[in-house]
């Protein structure tokens, strides 16, 4: 068990899969390599959410991240779309179960609270993560709740030139 | 129920991820133009807008015809529909943020293994 490894073993890529199950639903699911209680804790230590949740492909980055992981705690994470704009995306955490299940409220939209229920699967040393949105009205799955003003407002430029096109 | 595949509107992202690209579009929903005109209307250079439509093509958003020596741009044969532009920036969102959780997964893993031979020592 002692053999010495040099390489560094490149992450094999799962297909993320995201699915409109009702009016008011998604699921995302994902499958990573490793056990459950690792992607559990990269869902709530602060200092790993920080390196991947604002990927800066989509051009976003995390100015600050904390979480209070218990029943009744909250979260907040603060976007930077730009240099002049921020935007916070926070809520409460609801259930607590490491490392299988995670369920939270996003508070920061105007048409109410949308949850957030994760569940970690473990077999076979990876772990099959399930992300279900239930938001509070078929508008607000509509409009996008969840992305925050800067990105509502990049989509209600769009949704109006969506509407005229059609 | 629907199941988006990956991949399918990503040229269209990448045409709509402009602000000049987009008012083109709104200006060509409201009525053809050429090149010139285009380039006119968004103080930009012939080449620039040539560019800008170019990639609008390639998206299937803009049609354009050459008639003598005017390039007459249209909207082209694809429509975007709203969820579905939204749908597909959601899976982009969530992709883009899983590829990174990956690596976070493997560090971990890495650092539970070596963590594991120090205490067995």
């Amino acid at each position: 068990m002692d053999a010495p490894t040099t390489f560094e073993p490149t992450p094999v890529k799962h297909p993320t899969t995201v699915e409109r199950t009702a009016e008011r639903e998604f699921v995302v699911t994902r499958t990573f390599d490793g056990p459950a209680h690792l992607v559990f804790d990269a869902w709530t230590k602060p200092e790993l959410l920080k390196q991947w949740w604002a990927p800066k492909s989509m051009g976003m980055s995390l100015v600050s991240c904390e979480t209070d992981v218990r029943v009744g705690g909250t979260y907040r994470f603060v976007f930077g779309l730009d240099d002049s704009q921020t935007t916070a995306f926070f809520g409460t955490y609801l259930e607590v179960t490491p490392p299988s299940r995670l369920v939270w409220t996003n508070d920061e939209g105007e048409a109410g609270q949308s949850v957030t229920t994760l569940t970690f699967e473990e077999k076979e040393g990876q772990t099959l993560l399930v992300l279900h949105e239930l938001h509070p009205s078929k508008e607000a799955t509509d409009e996008g709740i969840g992305f925050g003003d800067g990105l509502r407002e990049t989509f209600g430029q769009l949704d109006e030139l969506l509407v005229g096109l059609a | 129920m629907v199941q988006y595949s990956s991949g399918r509107l990503d040229v269209s992202f990448a045409a709509l991820s402009d602000a000049t690209r987009r008012g083109v579009l709104e200006e060509l929903g409201r009525a053809d133009a050429s090149i010139t005109d285009l380039a006119q209307t968004f103080h930009m250079t012939l080449t620039g807008m040539r560019k800008h439509v170019g990639v609008l093509e390639q998206a299937q958003l803009v049609t354009t015809e050459k008639v003598g020596r005017v390039r007459t741009c249209r909207l082209g044969p694809r429509r975007l529909d709203e969820e579905t532009v939204w749908i597909d920036w959601y899976r982009q969102l969530w992709e883009s943020r899983f590829d990174a959780l990956d690596q976070v997964v493997e560090d971990l893993k890495q650092k539970e293994k070596t963590d594991g031979r120090t205490n067995d020592v």
